[in-house]
């Protein structure tokens, strides 16, 4: 049904738990003309082990991923990853399957994936195929999801023992000014690029052009990359 | 959707968010609207039992659901609720237009953990700001709730 919606309505984006489009949507920062509110999807909500990993459904709230035992087990680096993604109450209504379908540059969820090397289940009336991390993120808030496709599912890969997420932000709960994520020998990146990246662990900053702003320069930025690598690879 | 105990048919404009609806429609004007994007935890409300931000949150959305206000948690003249209660015995407000926010919240993390540590309780009150800076005695509410909602 929901599928039907978004291949039949023209400008139409999924409601899932509005923790960043419902923000959006009251400073008229977007106007979609319909929104397909997916809440009422029964058991829609799973957080399963599949294929060595986690299947996070669309409507697993960030807070009972959270305190799932399974992720606790399988996959702590989510765990603690979420605890990152904004405050308990945002969490409580957020999903996960949401952020990454927002594709903030500087949230953490896109760089879990991609840094675990996951996947995405992208589900449309035609069908539904599997969508790699390193294929979904292509810029600011922008996916390689189709307008009419949703994103059923994610799957996030056990994470590897040596696995950590650090992040510099100026107030708890913000978005960072960087971050990153280890998953055994691999790094991935958030906030210094348009999209979540991975990064060589022997020199992370190697041909980033962060942003500069108000909170944070460029230069400080790449001193944050390093800083931050440097302590997620001596843990 | 059932608000405070009592059963209202939805809004007709689908548009309407949570917190207006509440407060211009049912004219529950103690949740407040503060930064309406989820920052500053003023109309933090419980839906159904978990604090959530009614201000990100479509009325239309809590059909079928329980929603609880500041309003909810006593009736009147009758003895506040423990977290109210433990507000107002640490002074944990000042100009009070966060108050709300951090009660309903405060319920909500009491309600998932009993007994917080110093740590969980500045994690647990962190998405909701006190523009009177009164986290101090915000932080000894919390602590004074935890003892007072022991049976």
């Amino acid at each position: 049904m929901a599928c039907a919606l978004l291949s039949s309505l023209e400008d139409a984006k999924v409601l899932a738990g509005g923790q960043s489009l419902m923000p959006l949507l009251n400073f008229r920062l977007a106007r979609p003309a319909h929104l397909v509110d997916i809440n009422r999807i029964d058991g829609f909500d799973r957080i399963y082990e599949r294929d060595g990993g986690i299947g996070v459904q669309a409507l697993a709230r960030q807070a009972a991923v959270e305190d799932s035992d399974l992720v606790a087990r399988a996959c702590p680096l989510l765990r603690d990853a979420l605890r990152l993604v904004a405050h308990r109450v945002i969490r409580n209504r957020g999903t996960v399957c949401g952020s990454l379908a927002h594709a903030d540059p500087a949230s953490e969820l896109p760089a879990v994936l991609l840094a675990l090397g996951g996947g995405v289940v992208a589900m449309s009336a035609r069908g539904q195929r599997v969508i790699a991390a390193q294929d979904l993120f292509t810029g600011v808030f922008e996916t390689s999801l189709r307008s009419d496709e949703l994103l059923a599912e994610a799957w996030f890969p056990a994470s590897p023992p040596k696995s950590g997420i650090h992040e510099e932000s100026r107030r708890h709960g913000d978005f960072a000014l960087a971050g990153v994520v280890r998953a055994g020998e691999r790094l991935g990146l958030f906030g210094v690029a348009p999209t979540p990246v991975l990064a060589d662990p022997a020199d992370p900053a190697r041909g980033l052009q962060p942003s500069g702003d108000l909170e944070a320069t460029a230069e400080f930025r790449l001193h944050l990359v390093r800083v931050l690598s440097d302590r997620a690879f001596a843990a | 959707m059932r608000v405070n105990g009592v059963d209202h048919p939805a809004p007709a404009d689908t548009r309407r968010l949570l917190s207006d609806h509440l407060r211009h429609d049912l004219g529950l004007t103690g949740t407040h609207v503060g930064c309406e994007h989820g920052v500053c935890g003023c109309c933090t409300v419980l839906f159904d039992g978990a604090p959530v931000r009614s201000c990100l949150m479509l009325a239309v959305q809590a059909e079928g659901h329980e929603v609880t206000t500041i309003e909810g948690l006593a009736a009147d003249g009758a003895p506040l609720h423990p977290v109210q209660q433990a507000f107002h015995e640490t002074h944990g407000l000042q100009c009070g237009f966060c108050t709300p926010g951090f009660v309903m919240s405060v319920v909500g993390l009491l309600a998932h953990n009993a007994n917080p540590s110093a740590q969980e309780i500045d994690e647990g009150i962190s998405g909701n700001l006190c523009r009177c800076t009164g986290y101090a005695s915000i932080r000894r509410a919390v602590q004074r709730a935890a003892e007072l909602s022991k049976p």
